[in-house]
């Protein structure tokens, strides 16, 4: 197993060195330095590990110290990069010097999971799913539960819904959608990172938080990132897309609805109401300013986000993030190409 | 072999200028200090910078608006003013009663002396465990062997405004009793190191005078030794007022003003914690900022009623 692997590692950087080896060898050591969101930080480390076999003369340090914190020290210029799961604000953008460029790299599903001994395969609809999070629907057996789930034994007991108590991307993608398909949401509660929920919900800090709500608690139901829902074996529920199909969340979903997506030049997608596969997803981008001090770390930027989209998208899969689709990952190339200096 | 000792002193006095090092090390101790103090000042001018927005837009109203409202960018300060209070009070009315009796149980000599330095050595070994084992440990198992008795409370005592709440295991008094678990210690080993020094004449004294063991602990012993326990329960509730980790996963984490000590609240170190890695625009930072500096006055008020209230007592005692 491990010599397989150690094989196919081999391979991966011998192939890579032969395809960047001309280009290594100009170079001196150089080290990138990043901050900002949490959400992609599994995926981040792993890429910065990989990327260390082919490049080894790019370093990267990411921290991850939130999106709101990788906005900040871009626009401070603290950074060589940021990193966010809310793209930056126009005003934001037009606060950093000579520019600066968003790259989606990699985008996450959120599930709706639930804890209801004895209901498997739960289906919420859209006007459900907004009214359990508005606080409006309080009971598992109420009609606008029933109407979906036919012959499953909905109790009468109350519906205890679970969100996060930070401050986070996962809030900010649920959130989000829901906002999108309901307007009655949207006015109770609006799309957020901290959207304003209503009293008496149960709060924890973090996917584990929020996990262990849904766990210790019969009839509750929550928002957690699919990748955690999934190791956690929390039951997920199956929700309403564009067409109105009932979908359950998986990376297969997630992708089909992520490529269903229309990006616009400056990459800024945030309406992901797909008309395919699973609905409630979001992207997490890369903050690139586009004048970079050193015309060594400008080049080191380049290759990073060339192995990032490229080499390092197959690692999305393994830690159960979506990919971004290859012909937004060419353009993203493209525009980093020409527009770092 | 006293002599050659006071000769060499002698001697060395004699070589050297009497105060260099005298001024020197005076130098270093004004440094030392002024480092610290300097710190603090910078942290307190770095916090009102950011705190500044908010100031500015909320003013006083910021400590008693009741909103906290993140997409609306409108903040108020009281529910979170009442959950760090709250949470703090809750723990000294568990705290201080166990602390001090340890500390007259491991003090006096009731028991035999392996048994008192057992216990309170485990008692003091309790102020080593990290605070985020705490909040682990209370959310995974003090909140289920909590949740039942407070739901017995509530269905027995639903119409006492302070059990009025149906509780789900998270909530100030869950937060109350794991702070008050946090900070047993530090009123525990300060008082029992206050009770010791307690002079011996003044007890042999009363048990002369024929008072019981009780009479002489709560005549004598407690009331000498009041104003270094206040000074132990401070301590331990500026331990619990800035408690971030463990309170954040038992606390509930919702801003709410309720009469029960069953519902979810919310304190200033847990949502800074909780929010400010994510808070983006300014005015939300300087909200949080200024919820920062709100702890440092609660801390502050703390400590000067703390010293009044010694100097009140001490002054009745004259």
């Amino acid at each position: 197993m491990l010599l397989k692997k150690f094989g196919r590692l081999t391979t991966l950087s011998v192939v890579a060195v032969s395809v960047f080896g001309t280009q290594l060898a100009a170079w001196a050591n150089v080290t990138l330095s990043g901050a900002g969101a949490t959400f992609p930080q599994p995926l981040y480390e792993r890429y910065v590990r990989e990327m260390r076999k082919a490049h080894p003369d790019i370093k990267v340090n990411y921290q991850s110290i939130g999106s709101g914190g990788g906005i900040k020290q871009t626009i401070a210029g603290t950074v060589d990069f940021g990193a966010s799961d809310a793209a930056m604000t126009d005003g934001e953008m037009a606060k950093v010097k000579g520019g600066v460029l968003l790259i989606p790299t990699a985008g996450g599903a959120v599930s709706v999971a639930y804890n209801l001994p004895g209901v498997k395969n739960l289906k919420l609809s859209n006007a459900a799913l907004a009214g359990i999070f508005t606080g409006k629907i309080t009971t598992w057996n109420d009609p606008a539960i029933a109407q979906t789930n036919k012959g499953a034994a909905l109790p009468s007991s109350a519906i205890k819904p679970a969100v996060r108590a930070d401050g986070s991307g996962t809030s900010f993608i649920f959130s989000n959608h829901m906002s999108a398909v309901s307007p009655a949401f949207k006015s109770a509660v609006g799309a957020s990172k901290e959207p304003k929920w209503p009293s008496g919900f149960l709060k924890g800090k973090g996917n584990p938080g929020v996990a262990a709500s849904l766990k210790q608690t019969p009839g509750s139901i929550g928002y957690v990132e699919y990748d955690f829902a999934l190791k956690s074996g929390l039951s997920s529920a199956s929700v309403q897309n564009g067409r109105g199909q009932y979908v359950a969340p998986s990376l297969k979903t997630a992708n089909q609805a992520l490529a269903d997506v229309q990006f616009p030049a400056n990459f800024r997608a945030f309406d992901i109401n797909s008309a395919q596969g699973y609905p409630i997803v979001g992207l997490t981008w890369l903050l690139i300013p586009k004048t970079q001090k050193d015309p060594n770390k400008a080049k080191a930027i380049k290759t990073m986000v060339k192995w990032m989209l490229t080499s390092g998208q197959q690692f999305n899969d393994d830690l159960n993030y979506t990919s971004i689709p290859a012909s937004v990952a060419a353009r993203a190339i493209a525009a980093v190409e020409s527009g770092v200096k | 072999m006293p002599t050659p000792i006071t000769n060499n002193l002698a001697r060395r006095n004699r070589h050297s200028k009497p105060d260099r090092a005298d001024r020197l090390f005076r130098y270093l101790i004004y440094a030392a200090s002024g480092v610290s103090v300097g710190i603090l000042l910078l942290m307190g001018w770095t916090i009102t910078g950011h705190a500044l927005p908010a100031i500015k837009q909320f003013g006083w109203g910021f400590l008693a608006g009741r909103d906290w409202n993140v997409p609306d960018l409108k903040f108020g300060a009281l529910p979170l003013i009442y959950g760090t209070l709250g949470s703090g009070l809750i723990s000294l009315i568990f705290a201080v009663p166990v602390g001090l009796a340890v500390a007259i149980i491991t003090s006096e000599d009731l028991l035999p002396k392996w048994l008192r330095s057992t216990v309170a050595f485990t008692i003091e070994l309790l102020a080593a465990v990290p605070s985020v084992v705490f909040g682990l440990w209370g959310f995974y198992t003090l909140i289920p062997i909590l949740l039942p008795i407070q739901q017995l409370l509530h269905a027995k005592f639903k119409h006492i405004p302070l059990f009025s709440t149906e509780p789900s295991g998270s909530g100030l008094l869950t937060a109350g009793i794991l702070l008050a678990i946090m900070i047993l210690p530090t009123v525990a080993a300060v008082s029992r190191e206050v009770l010791l020094v307690v002079p011996t004449y003044l007890r042999t004294g009363s048990m002369a005078l024929g008072s019981t063991r009780w009479e002489t602990i709560f005549r004598v012993v407690l009331p000498k030794a009041f104003s270094g326990i206040v000074g132990g329960v401070m301590l331990a509730l500026g331990r619990a007022l800035g408690e971030t980790m463990a309170v954040t996963m038992v606390i509930g984490n919702t801003e709410n003003i309720s009469p029960s000590i069953f519902a979810p609240a919310y304190s200033i170190p847990a949502i800074l914690a909780n929010t400010f890695a994510e808070a983006q625009e300014d005015i939300h930072v300087g909200a949080l900022t200024y919820l920062v500096l709100i702890l440092f006055a609660i801390t502050l008020f703390v400590n000067i009623g703390a010293i009044s209230l010694v100097k009140l007592v001490e002054g009745g005692e004259k």
